[in-house]
């Protein structure tokens, strides 16, 4: 955190902001990575999936594009744009696919999950 | 910094192998699918930190970008294949 290659013009204030954010998307992906492991069938599963990814994109993205802007110049404005441009983009394409999941689930025939007890 | 990023990186990458279990071990299609989805986004978080971990981000971006779209296709057929068919459970938990 004390290693500033690009000459220095980073303060230390960017560097921790940066850093939490970070925090934040990964414990958003490990929320998604443990309902897919855990969450006992597919629909469930995609809640957890669909759901906690976007947020967890969503952050991470933000704060990589936070660090990326480190000067002003045009090629760091570009960067970050991109980077923006692929949460917009995932912000569209990732509920798509969800719900083509579960159409395709639908369609196939697969009832959703129950309690044991309560049998219809 | 660099060593932030690099930790997050290893941290994603063991995410991606507990989305592998449900990939390899879930026990419809569907199910792999749904790992395969999750895989793929957080590649495209994995890319960009790549870049940063290089400094050369803005040549990673790009990639990301592809993979996002590459990603998004691929899920999409997939389930839109499986859609014609009945019965998508690999072995048959009631018969």
């Amino acid at each position: 955190m004390m290693n500033h290659e690009r000459g220095g013009s980073r303060s230390d204030q960017m560097d921790i902001v940066v850093t939490i954010i970070l925090i934040g998307g990964l414990f958003f992906f490990t929320g998604g990575a443990i309902g897919i492991i855990r969450l006992p069938e597919f629909y469930c599963r995609l809640h957890a999936a669909g759901q906690l990814d976007t947020m967890g994109v969503l952050w991470t993205m933000a704060a990589l594009a936070l660090y990326a802007l480190d000067d002003f110049s045009l090629g760091a404005i570009l960067t970050s744009l991109k980077i923006i441009l692929i949460v917009f983009f995932l912000f569209i394409t990732s509920p798509t696919a969800t719900h083509a999941i579960v159409d395709a689930g639908v369609r196939a025939g697969l009832s959703p999950w129950r309690k044991s007890g309560e049998e219809e | 910094m660099d060593r932030i990023f690099l930790y997050s990186a290893l941290f994603f990458s063991v995410l991606m192998l507990l989305s592998l279990y449900r990939a390899v071990f879930g026990p419809t299609v569907l199910d792999r699918l749904v790992g395969v989805n999750a895989i793929g986004s957080k590649t495209t978080a994995l890319l960009i930190l790549i870049g940063l971990t290089y400094h050369r981000v803005e040549m990673f971006v790009d990639i990301a970008l592809a993979y996002a779209t590459l990603n998004f296709l691929a899920v999409l057929a997939a389930s839109r294949y499986f859609q014609k068919r009945r019965g998508l459970y690999d072995e048959a938990p009631t018969k």
